[in-house]
């Protein structure tokens, strides 16, 4: 059978499928929206609900709950009839699968190990996931496009919520689910799985493409100056731009605002950065320190 | 012969009945508030909504569906938690009676399993709508937050029930995911800074999951108490913040512009 059939008929890889176009489906549909409405608020007309009439709970509400928990529940029973959930052999600790791959909805952070140390990948980045979306509310503090889909409004928020949410999280989950096969390697949907292959490509740190040994004292102190200028300068880039363009902005969020923020960017936009470091210019490691390698 | 109406008066006037139903419906404005206030399961909903609460292309019915896909998952877990022993003797077998042994077996798992799957899928894609309208915005802040919780409860939810089945698949997902554990920094025995807090594989955050040093008997039955029991359980309470919140902070959010 063709490999990537193969791959997307496995009972746990349906779920990611119905997944994906879900999600196409409802972002399509958000967007269209956002457009309409943005649409409306050029013209200076009211946006979708900004009318409303309030209807009673029993039954118009009542009615349409039980109609989508009756889709619902006969959605998933036909799942249920259709597949059957898959059980493997008896968990056996010598026998090591290749690939071993974590839950599904972890696949994201499994892929950014290619990227990064665990300590990074598996602890801090998906506990600053957490946070940032915990900070959201607080951070954001454009008062308009509250209680309706708008993009003109808000576009950079919905800008940098996108990005992270449908590449960083929902395209890396994609990825290591049907792309990437024994060794974590690389495969395209037509290739077929080989567990005997091996990929022999010599990675190197930042330093050495200057010919100088990353763990030697002078590489230490470049990768620190590297690291530490990308934050730094991350951090006062976006004050000088705004301080010269959009000073109001600037006291409207006050400092720990701004620091959050800007921290929490940085540190997304890492990830892209060190994805096409390692992916283009083979770069394993930009700094490296007697504790922790980045 | 009795007419249908006949029966249905006599059945209403009966002494049950009216234990049970209070009133009775006469599609007044009185009674259509009543039926929601006066009954348990309904009185979450305030008595009128907005008409974006109805129409599907605003909230797309996600947070709903998530919670109904809760309930599936409740009632589904409490059945085949009759069937199943988390000790790894018997936790593969159970599943393999399930299979072959208990009627309807195959079609409880698979609608646990998807699901779950369904679960974590339609909660993404809450988030995804509440940040699109811009709901998380004031007054709903701390709503948002609890709403963060509750998906990372999701996550977890899933993924200590990944372990129970004690097959290969569980094994190895929950060994690669439990080893990041051990890369934590300070409390991981892998993780920077862990030398100077003394820290081994038999100290570290990656035992306290797994009871351990590596998946075994003790990590199946914590998996198992932190699927079947705790987090269930911080989640309903979590459930009840949320759903309490989107009433007292005004219901559906509306345009405020």
């Amino acid at each position: 059978m063709n490999p990537f059939i193969e791959i997307i008929t496995q009972p746990d890889n349906i779920a990611i499928v119905i997944m994906v176009f879900m999600v196409t489906f409802f972002m399509v549909w958000a967007f269209q929206q956002a457009f309409q409405n943005d649409r409306l608020l050029a013209a200076g007309l009211p946006v979708d609900g900004e009318n409303d009439r309030f209807v009673d709970t029993f039954k118009p509400l009542v009615r349409i709950e039980l109609i989508i928990a009756i889709v619902v529940m006969v959605g998933l029973t036909i799942w249920s009839i259709a597949v059957d959930a898959p059980l493997e052999e008896i968990a056996n600790p010598t026998i090591t699968p290749n690939p071993a791959k974590a839950p599904w909805y972890f696949l994201g952070l499994q892929e950014l190990l290619v990227y990064f140390d665990p300590w990074l990948a598996g602890v801090v980045l998906p506990s600053l996931i957490v946070v940032g979306l915990l900070a959201i509310p607080y951070i954001d503090i454009n008062p308009k496009g509250n209680g309706y889909y708008t993009f003109s409004e808000r576009k950079y928020a919905v800008i940098i919520f996108s990005f992270g949410f449908f590449v960083l999280w929902l395209l890396l989950i994609v990825i290591g689910v049907f792309f990437r096969g024994p060794g974590w390697l690389w495969y395209w949907p037509w290739q077929e799985w080989d567990h005997s292959r091996v990929v022999f490509e010599p990675t190197r740190d930042l330093t050495a493409l200057i010919g100088i040994d990353s763990r030697s004292l002078p590489g230490f102190i470049i990768g620190a100056l590297v690291v530490g200028s990308y934050m730094v300068g991350g951090m006062i880039a976006p004050y000088r731009y705004w301080k010269k363009n959009n000073p109001e902005l600037l006291t409207q969020l006050g400092m720990v605002r701004y620091v959050t923020i800007v921290f929490l960017f940085i540190t997304m936009m890492a990830i892209p950065i060190k994805m096409v470091l390692r992916l283009v210019f083979l770069i394993k490691y930009v700094w490296i320190t007697p504790w922790f390698s980045v | 012969m009795k007419s249908l109406n006949d029966i249905t008066g006599s059945v209403k006037k009966n002494l049950i009945w009216k234990s049970i139903f209070r009133r009775d419906y006469r599609n007044t404005v009185r009674d259509r508030a009543q039926a929601v206030f006066g009954n348990v399961f309904l009185h979450l909903h305030p008595v009128q909504v907005r008409e974006s609460a109805v129409k599907l292309r605003f909230t797309w019915g996600m947070g709903g569906i998530t919670f109904f896909a809760f309930i599936i998952l409740v009632i589904t877990g409490v059945v085949l938690m009759f069937y199943y022993h988390p000790s790894i003797d018997q936790a593969y077998t159970d599943i393999k009676d399930l299979e072959f042994q208990v009627p309807f077996g195959v079609i409880l798992r698979n609608l646990h399993r998807w699901g779950a799957h369904f679960m974590v899928i339609v909660v993404m894609i809450h988030m995804f709508r509440v940040f699109m309208t811009g709901s998380y915005k004031a007054p709903r802040q701390f709503n948002w937050g609890i709403g963060v919780i509750l998906l990372v409860m999701t996550f977890l939810l899933s993924f200590t029930g990944y372990l129970t089945p004690w097959d290969q698949l569980g094994f190895w997902a929950i060994t690669v995911g439990t080893n990041m554990g051990a890369a934590t920094p300070l409390l991981g025995y892998q993780g920077p800074f862990s030398e100077y807090l003394h820290i081994t594989p038999y100290n570290d955050v990656r035992f306290a999951l797994l009871g351990g040093a590596q998946v075994g008997g003790n990590a199946l039955l914590r998996s198992y108490i932190w699927h079947c029991v705790a987090i269930p359980l911080f989640a309903t309470i979590l459930m009840f913040v949320h759903f309490w919140r989107v009433r007292k902070d005004g219901g559906i959010s509306k345009p405020q512009k």
